[in-house]
């Protein structure tokens, strides 16, 4: 086997590279060829190959992830932005959180365990490449149809393998989503979020500076994981009897990557570390070259010093290895000593391959052959651009015409009853503690609230009693009928959600789920929903920290539901202020916060009702939603509240119901002047919450929501056994129980 | 009920004005619960020390907690690899000559392991990993760990794991429920499958206490469960030893 | 009746945790010389009636869909010889 030098590659121009097998276009390949004046070794087509892929390059997002950047509000608390592994948030007494939420979609629809498994590990990578000790995790999941086949081998797998990793890192799970429809079948979405907490002089940064500084790759061996396109180099071109049984699924290890998370911080607390770069999607092509070109440029690498758990991997294999559990480190030549022996005490190999060079060349040896010799900039951050043609598709004037207030709706008390048990039961609205019950939401002892709650908090200061939020919500139905209001509503959703339990909203990351972006319609709503997430933050003055995107979701012509997860990250002074969901003190008076109307398009009620979407989404006013989370953050700091839900799909009863249940109180209801009892209980609108007030506040509240313009209703009082409309029906709780805690598990088990 | 610490004239205050005791907490390779457990012994007042299981030493202290996690991955079998640790050899001939350890989760798997506590854990018979917060009687209150307890006290502390099933053959059983040696009992329905509803037990000196539940995740009312049921374990021991 | 027995491995080039860790601690408790660990399941799957062609292939169809995740795993049926003690 001839090995593809440099050397050889200037020699051979002619020689044919599978470059259209590896995902490269024809003008990409011209690309290489060109930035490099020569044909590319293998090795270097590995690396442009899958450094170009739009799962690393963002080449047909980028356009448009711009505006997240150019109309950033005004933010004092963002320390590191856009770009990095993960953006920082200042929270006040010295600290600073990171948090990023990522997509595990299609390895979690291969192979669920692991695919979900693999997918908490890597964002808690990057967390940890940040500098931070992670503190939680959460996991925003949709899934096809609760009731089709495929969904019982996927929705047991995703959950098992999150908590069978998650809960071995010894991290609390403190929220997430779970969503069904028919639109995720064969396309899952398995998102998962972590969040991580540092002192502001620990930040560490991806990149390699300082010429002579040693770069050491620790964790676990390399291995053939996640090379298919690799392989194909391997088996093709330069070896035709080489058999490439390569795997295609990743196999996570959490013990290695808790022995990753303990050492990498004890390095950091020791000043160790001049650089850090975790090895995710593109292995050490892309931690190389990231590494490099953030920081001075130059890096000579000694492939051959990579640990390996197959001895008859190529070169090319090497670099394009996707094996978990790995991280690479920058260490000052007289730290090296120092920074192996931590690894060593915590069990992790840990081996100098390569060193920070003068020059900007990144310059890959094997067997004392140069097979790597480029300007790494070029690979991680002169990617293509793409300005993917996009346009209004053509069913969506009917589809918004598709009216669903004009859906039949109950006509009698029994009716309006039995549509509300429906409704609380149903897959979408029904407890998720089948999910969460097999997650650790205690470990760390800082977890103030988890699921159900609107926001998972941790506290993060013992002295202080300081603490973070951070909730995410994303409607795809919603964004299907308009996705420029439907990323504003999932914002707004997650900013009112974080509010609600009394932390102030700081930043938001976002994961934006997708079908094909070759698709004019997908596009479309790409191009859509950044523009109303961007225009939202701005309005909202939460600055996009950054974020993730997941295109190619979709079955032959079938895409997806436009879904963008909006993760929002908010601060506490003193997480003993936090406002639960649960009614728990009988007498207290509830209030609705915020105007309803008769907003039923993408709503719960029509999906479980009537299996409908059509219309148009609840209508969006953000300065709504920013006066609402004050009320709601001065409420809760004040002591006026007790308990606090925001409303959002399946409206007022759906909120009630979750609160009497969690408090195990009822609750009296009246329906409101001017208000019909089916539009009280089922609408959608934006910007309410119901608010538990003790009968001391009850004037203070009003008081001061009158002084601030925000509309304030009187709705009812915590009482009884019962979820009771005046008038209309009465439903003990012991069966709004049942009917809300069985249907998940009566389905998976 | 919520066992508190009660300070009590007899109890003469430390160099810190705290308690002069030591309770060791180890932390393994895939140790998760060993922060927890350490600010656990400091609510109730001691001193915590951290042991590391590559050290044979245990630095002087009175007690030890094997806290929970999932050491070594739990691969092999939970507690099996840990068992072996140089520090487990020391802690294993103290705890023989008397010296007081808790196990919590995977410590108590790694106590079983050892030999220290009889029985074995194994995976949930519904085969999840489970994370509640779990109803316990506290069925004997004559161990080192669990004095600030009244017998048949009811408690409520998070579990959270998937290899919580405690077995033992029938005779075991039988002698552990003879010689009082059942230490804690499910209560509201058994999580796992465990035999007889056991969710800890003790050695016959009562100096070895191993369970599944979790006390240090409620000595706090804000975080957790939101409930300090937990603490009396800690305050238990710091009062035994103070008074020793 | 005679028994199959259905062992189920990770596929040699998959990453098997569990074995390194088990491979890692044998030479911290003395057992030197082994260069490699793996672990895997074994089923044993007493049947009924005899075990011939058509039983065995109804066992591969229940090891290929059930027993292991072929995604990542082989596995191996064998007849195991049902002759008494000697």
């Amino acid at each position: 086997m001839t090995l593809d030098t440099v050397k050889h590659a200037a020699e051979t121009p002619d020689t044919k590279l599978p470059w259209a097998e590896l995902g490269l276009k024809e003008d990409e390949y011209a690309r290489v060829r060109e930035i490099l004046g020569r044909r590319p070794t293998g090795a270097e087509l590995a690396m442009y190959s899958v450094m170009w892929s739009e799962h690393c390059s963002y080449k047909s997002s980028k356009v448009h992830l711009r505006q997240f950047g150019e109309k950033a509000p005004q933010s004092d608390a963002m320390l590191v932005g856009i770009g990095e592994n993960a953006g920082v948030v200042d929270v006040g007494h010295g600290y600073a959180v990171t948090f990023k939420v990522e997509s595990h979609n299609h390895p979690s629809y291969v192979e669920p365990y692991q695919g979900a498994a693999t997918g908490v590990g890597g964002i808690v990578r990057d967390i940890i490449a940040m500098g931070a000790r992670p503190v939680a995790v959460v996991d925003p999941l949709r899934m096809g149809a609760a009731d089709h086949p495929d969904t019982k081998r996927v929705l047991p797998g995703v959950v098992a393998g999150i908590g069978g990793y998650g809960n071995c890192l010894g991290l609390p799970n403190i929220g997430g989503e779970l969503v069904f429809d028919a639109c995720y079948q064969g396309n899952p979405l398995v998102n998962a979020g972590a969040i991580g907490v540092m002192r502001h002089e620990d930040i560490h940064l991806a990149k390699a500076s300082g010429p002579g500084n040693k770069v050491i790759l620790y964790g676990a061996r390399t291995g053939g994981d996640g090379i298919g396109g690799a392989s194909i180099l391997a088996s093709e071109t330069f070896d035709d009897a080489k058999p490439s049984k390569r795997p295609a699924v990743q196999v996570g290890d959490p013990f290695q990557e808790k022995l990753l998370i303990e050492c990498t911080l004890e390095a950091f607390a020791e000043k160790l570390v001049v650089g850090i770069q975790d090895l995710g999607a593109a292995g050490l092509s892309c931690a190389t070259s990231e590494l490099a070109s953030n920081g001075t440029g130059g890096m000579r690498v000694e492939l051959d010093d990579v640990p390996l758990r197959d001895s008859t991997l190529t070169p090319e294999e090497i670099l394009m290895s996707e094996s978990q559990e790995r991280m690479c480190a920058v260490v000052e030549p007289e730290k090296v000593e120092r920074f192996l022996a931590i690894c060593e005490k915590w069990d992790v190999t840990a081996t100098v391959v390569g060193e920070v060079t003068d020059g900007d060349r990144l310059e890959i040896f094997w067997h004392g052959e140069k097979i790597v010799d480029l300007d790494p900039r070029t690979v991680a951050h002169d990617g293509p651009v793409y300005e993917r043609p996009y346009a209004r598709p053509s069913w969506q004037d009917a589809l918004q015409a598709d009216d669903a207030n004009k859906l039949p709706r109950p006509a009698t008390s029994a009716e309006l009853r039995e549509q509300v048990i429906q409704l609380v039961a149903s897959p979408n609205q029904a407890s998720k503690s089948w999910v969460t019950d097999q997650y650790d939401r205690f470990v760390q002892g800082n977890t103030v609230l988890a699921q159900p709650e609107d926001s998972g908090m941790v506290r993060i200061d013992e002295q202080t009693g300081l603490g973070v939020a951070l909730a995410n919500d994303g409607n795809g139905r919603y964004s299907k009928l308009d996705p420029y209001a439907g990323a504003q509503l999932a914002l707004a959703e997650a900013y009112r959600n974080v509010a609600a339990t009394g932390a102030r909203p700081l930043a938001v990351s976002d994961c934006l789920n997708f079908g094909s972006p070759e698709d004019t319609d997908v596009m479309w709503q790409f191009a859509e929903t950044t523009r109303g997430l961007a225009d939202a933050c701005l309005t909202l003055g939460t600055p996009v920290t950054g974020g993730n995107v997941s295109l190619y979701n979709q079955t032959g012509e079938a895409a997806i539901h436009p879904t963008p997860v909006v993760s929002v990250l908010g601060v506490i002074d003193d997480v003993s202020r936090r406002t639960p969901i649960a009614f728990a003190e009988e007498g207290q008076l509830l209030y609705l916060l915020g105007e309803t109307r008769e907003e039923f398009g993408g709503s719960a009620w029509s999906q479980v009702v009537h299996d409908h979407l059509g219309g148009l989404p609840p209508r969006v006013d953000l300065e709504r939603e920013r006066l609402l989370a004050e009320i709601l953050i001065s409420a809760s700091r004040d002591g006026m509240i007790d308990a606090a839900h925001d409303l959002s799909d399946g409206g007022l009863v759906q909120a009630v119901a979750e609160s009497c249940l969690r408090g195990g109180k009822g609750a009296r209801l009246v329906v409101p002047d001017g208000l019909d009892g089916f539009t009280f209980l089922f609408s959608e609108s934006a910007g309410r919450a119901v608010v538990a007030v003790p009968r001391s506040e009850e004037l203070r509240f009003t008081d001061m929501c009158g002084a601030r313009g925000l509309p304030v209703t009187r709705i009812g009082v915590v009482d009884g056994d019962a979820v009771e409309l005046q008038g209309e029906f009465s439903i003990e709780l012991t069966e709004l129980r049942a009917a809300y805690e069985q249907t998940l598990p009566g389905l998976f088990g | 009920m919520t066992a508190r610490p009660s300070p009590t004239a007899t109890l003469n205050g430390g160099p810190t004005g705290r308690w002069n005791v030591r309770i060791g907490v180890v932390t393994f390779p895939g140790t998760l619960d060993d922060r927890d457990t350490q600010r656990a012994v400091r609510i109730a007042g001691a001193e915590a020390v951290p042991l590391w299981h590559r050290d044979k030493d245990l630095k002087q202290v009175d007690a030890v907690v094997l806290p929970g996690g999932f050491s070594y991955g739990d691969y092999l079998r939970a507690g099996a690899i840990s068992r072996f640790s140089p520090l487990m050899e020391t802690i294993i001939d103290q705890a023989k000559a008397g010296m007081p350890v808790l196990g919590i989760c995977n410590g108590f798997q790694v106590l079983t392991e050892s030999h220290l506590l009889p029985g074995a854990m194994l995976r949930n018979n519904h085969l999840h990993f489970i994370c509640r917060d779990q109803k316990l009687r506290v069925e004997s209150t004559s161990t080192a760990w669990t004095a600030d307890y009244t017998a048949g006290q009811e408690i409520s502390i998070p579990l959270k794991n998937i290899d919580g099933r405690y077995v033992a053959d029938e005779r075991t059983l039988d002698l552990l429920e003879a010689e009082g040696r059942v230490a804690f009992r499910y209560l509201d329905g058994n999580p796992n499958g465990s035999l007889r509803d056991i969710a800890g037990i003790t050695n016959e000196a009562g100096n070895v206490v191993g369970l599944m539940p979790h006390p240090e995740h409620a000595v706090e009312p804000l975080v957790g469960t939101g409930r300090t049921d937990g603490l009396g374990f800690f305050t238990s021991i710091l009062k035994k030893l103070v008074n020793a | 009746m005679a028994r199959v027995v259905v062992d189920v491995m990770l596929k040699p080039e998959i990453l098997d945790p569990q074995g390194q860790a088990v491979q890692r601690a044998l030479p911290r408790l003395g057992f030197e010389g082994i260069a490699d660990v793996r672990q895997g399941k074994r089923f044993e799957l007493e049947v009924e009636g005899p075990v011939d062609d058509a039983a065995l292939a109804r066992i591969h169809e229940m090891a290929e869909t059930f027993l292991a995740n072929t995604v990542i795993e082989d596995f191996e049926v064998k007849v195991e010889t049902s002759e008494g003690p000697k």
